[in-house]
């Protein structure tokens, strides 16, 4: 087998990345070089300085600040959706692979429908029922999520619920519950797990377009979907207020999914 | 075969009536009165309970639901609050903006993807494999409407070739059409492609780990037919699945695309009728493209039984 100058690299980096991230939003909640909600007009759209890394906005807000706050939107949307994602996909996923039958089949088409929603257009809708907004952005992500969990946890269950361990639990007279609880969902733990490993940076990007859109986290809340929609306004004049935000998302998202790809690499070298 | 295409047919039916159903049941049922959604703040109760007679919102709500399905079913998706049209008059006009939109982002994105994948797999774990998989790591960590505004930066700020956004239609010929979607094409298509080069590569590599391949190679058969004719035929079902859900995707995709160029087409309809409170136009743009992302997930269904023969469906 050749060798793989990478594969540690790759882990590596994505970890860094990652810590990085998770430093900066933590940083940001108890210090951020300016309020990133405080607006000074007079010192609006001022370039990188010494006081302004980043620059300020078109409001006067640190650009620096309000990215560093950005992150904590970002994980803490990423982390909700893929949790409510995952919860109601393991639930449907479960419901079916246990029971199977007629209510496997419609739950199944139910899921098949669901994918006919990504997240864009469950916001859409939402949005317009409701009012746009930061909840509105999780539910839409996490629907999204759904029906890949669904999937994974029903084919984990038929394929556990035939096996030896559970039909001898069952034999011992372990009730549905129990079956469940104790013996099947455990064992379908691995798959899942790394399914959220993966969904999380789908959902921070999924978090910046529909902040973009207007139809996720509001003003003056600072997520950096929002402030680049703010940037397009000011393009040909303050191009540089448009690289920032999409920088950070696109760094987080290369670092998580570098991490990710690493954490399988490393801890399954077969694949890959 | 038959007893599959018929089951699949069956299942998309079903799937399509969900689809309906979720639609219904988030605009229908849900707390929240759409005759005070429509009204908005001002308004009497008189007016509020004329217009809830009127849309037929004091009957028992599955006889609103059947109504609504059979009137949908025929193409009649209701009226335009902002504009007083029907809205799928509304919906059709705006395809010839969101379709080609969506097609040009999928060719471009199979033109790159597919080449590049293949390549990397055949220069598995060698240079060329590395810098395919570093532009693909980067492609997927761009969000599209971040490389939409680079795009605008570069080519209409900076150097001025194409203007920023807007769309010159089609009766001027297909050419300027073209030229307005194709810079939105390329900020979508790019994203997709960079996750199709990784689906692509990894069914690649698992077909030429298949031992009719080295035979294949054994008996002398040039690398080009190895690859061309024995691999990439067998590879493909697998990339189908992934390109058929990224065909969905970047329809999806094209509602943000559509707002960073100020395209008029379905995703501008549906965002400029959240701001007018227009819930008919919404309800029918969510309904018609989730029944196209779920009409592409059946031609993949579809697509299986005629790319692979060897897969007997019970």
């Amino acid at each position: 087998m050749r060798r793989r100058p990478l594969r540690h690299l790759t882990f590596a980096l994505g970890a860094a990345i990652t810590t990085l991230l998770v430093v900066t939003a933590a940083l940001s909640l108890v210090y951020t070089p300016s309020d990133p909600l405080a607006m000074a007009i007079a010192w609006r759209f001022q370039g990188p300085s010494a006081a302004h890394p980043f620059g300020t906005d078109q409001y006067g807000r640190d650009v620096l600040s309000r990215i560093m706050r950005g992150a904590v939107t970002s994980i803490a949307v990423g982390v909700i959706a893929v949790g409510l994602g995952a919860a109601a996909g393991i639930f449907i996923g479960v419901l079916s692979g246990y029971t199977g039958g007629w209510l496997d089949e419609a739950l199944m088409r139910l899921i098949d429908a669901v994918q006919g929603f990504p997240a864009i257009l469950s916001a859409l809708l939402f949005s317009a029922v409701f009012a746009p907004g930061v909840a509105v952005s999780m539910v839409a992500i996490g629907i999204a999520f759904a029906p890949a969990f669904a999937r994974l946890t029903r084919a984990s269950f038929l394929e556990l619920r035939e096996r030896e361990f559970v039909v001898a639990a069952r034999a011992l007279g372990a009730g549905d519950r129990r079956l469940i609880a104790r013996h099947i969902l455990p064992n379908t733990l691995p798959p899942l797990v790394i399914q959220a490993t993966t969904s999380f940076p789908v959902a921070i990007l999924a978090e910046a377009a529909l902040a973009y859109l207007g139809l996720g986290t509001q003003p003056p809340n600072p997520s950096w979907g929002l402030m680049l929609k703010e940037a397009q306004n000011f393009l040909s004049l303050h191009p540089l207020f448009a690289v920032f935000p999409g920088g950070a998302i696109a760094l987080t998202v290369l670092g998580l999914n570098l991490l990710g790809d690493g954490l399988r690499d490393l801890l399954d070298p077969k694949t890959a | 075969m038959r007893r599959y295409l018929v089951r699949r047919l069956a299942a998309f039916v079903a799937t399509l009536f969900f689809v309906s159903v979720l639609v219904f049941v988030v605009v229908r049922v849900l707390p929240g009165d759409p005759a005070l959604l429509i009204m908005g703040t001002e308004g009497s109760p008189e007016v509020a309970a004329r217009l809830r007679e009127a849309m037929g919102l004091n009957r028992a709500i599955p006889v609103q639901y059947a109504d609504w399905l059979w009137r949908a079913l025929r193409g009649d998706l209701g009226v335009s609050i902002q504009y007083d049209v029907p809205v799928a008059r509304l919906i059709v006009s705006r395809l010839p903006v969101t379709l080609p939109l969506t097609l040009l982002a999928a060719c471009l994105m199979s033109v790159t993807a597919l080449p590049l994948g293949l390549y990397a797999a055949t220069r598995h774990r060698r240079a060329g494999d590395y810098v395919a998989m570093v532009f693909s790591q980067i492609g997927i960590a761009i969000p599209s409407f971040w490389a939409g505004l680079l795009l605008i930066l570069l080519f209409s700020v900076r150097l001025g070739w194409v203007q920023s956004g807007g769309f010159e239609g089609w009766s001027g010929g297909l050419w300027p059409g073209i030229r307005s979607l194709l810079l939105p094409a390329i900020a979508l298509g790019l994203f997709q492609a960079a996750v199709l080069v990784r689906a692509t590569r990894s069914a690649v590599l698992d077909v030429l780990r298949e031992e009719y391949v080295r035979t294949a190679r054994a008996k002398g058969v040039s690398e080009a037919l190895v690859l061309g004719k024995h691999t990439l035929r067998n590879a493909l079902v697998p990339i189908v699945t992934v390109a058929g859900i990224q065909l969905g995707q970047l329809m999806a995709g094209s509602i943000i695309l559509e707002s960073v160029f100020a395209l008029p087409g379905l995703g501008r309809l549906a965002l400029g009728a959240i701001t007018a409170r227009d819930l008919p136009v919404v309800q029918g743009v969510t309904l018609f493209v989730a029944a196209c992302i779920v009409l592409i997930n059946f031609a993949v269904d579809i697509a299986y039984v005629i790319l692979d023969p060897r897969i007997r469906y019970d």
